[in-house]
């Protein structure tokens, strides 16, 4: 399952709904992601650009290189734009194994790629003002480990 | 007629979101598009000045820079994502 959506989701009804739906699975991982605000540095909230109709077609082909690779039951990834205040979820990947290693190593995956290839952007609404989030190059490592 | 969506801080710059342009016959591949629409516009030049850092999708498919740009209908040219 994948859905790009404005609209706010309840992480754990998704996750009960995703676990209800495959019997023959022994394991599930569930990543959430969320928006954070620091004391230091606050946020007031995050908006996040998409280019919809590239990730949902880009989020499928994940997907199912995820299954793939890793033999897993199931895959879903739900993911938000729009604007989001602190503590709101921003995303979901969850994946359904037989075992625990694949459910931990397809979610790995699957978060270590869409962090790079899904076409999101973010922008931080602070009180001085808002900026484009860069590229953090330990995102680009952690894509990179999967190559070869 | 192809149209090109431009996203995040490049649709910033630019003060657009998208153009529909038709390229010369010699523009065959995406990155020739890409070196053709900065020959035309200063703006996108100076912004795509690290050409390496963007992708490039072709009808809402990532691909790479050498693809073929011939039927395609819409071209993106993407500033490194951040989503997650």
């Amino acid at each position: 399952m994948i859905r790009v959506t404005a609209e706010p989701f309840d992480a754990g009804r998704e996750a009960t709904a995703f676990q209800a739906s495959h019997i023959e699975a022994g394991a599930m991982v569930t990543f959430t992601g969320l928006v954070r605000s620091l004391p230091g540095d606050p946020i007031l909230a995050l908006i996040l650009e998409c280019y919809e109709e590239l990730a949902v077609n880009e989020l499928s082909a994940l997907r199912e290189q995820a299954i793939a690779r890793f033999g897993l039951v199931d895959a879903a990834i739900i993911h938000r734009h729009g604007r989001l205040v602190p503590g709101e979820t921003i995303m979901m990947v969850m994946t359904l194994a037989a075992h625990r290693q694949a459910a931990f190593d397809g979610a790995q995956f699957l978060m270590d790629y869409l962090k790079n290839d899904a076409p999101f952007w973010k922008q931080e609404e602070t009180p001085t003002g808002t900026r484009w989030v860069v590229t953090m190059s330990k995102d680009r490592d952690a894509q990179n480990r999967w190559i070869g | 007629m192809i149209k090109v969506l431009y996203f995040a801080w490049l649709r910033e710059r630019l003060n657009r979101s998208s153009d529909e342009v038709t390229p010369p016959p010699e523009v065959v591949t995406l990155a020739d598009l890409v070196a053709w629409l900065r020959k035309r516009d200063e703006v996108l030049d100076l912004a795509m000045a690290d050409p390496s850092i963007f992708k490039l999708s072709r009808d809402a498919r990532i691909v790479p820079w050498d693809t073929p740009l011939a039927g395609a209908t819409s071209v993106a040219i993407l500033p490194p994502m951040t989503g997650g």
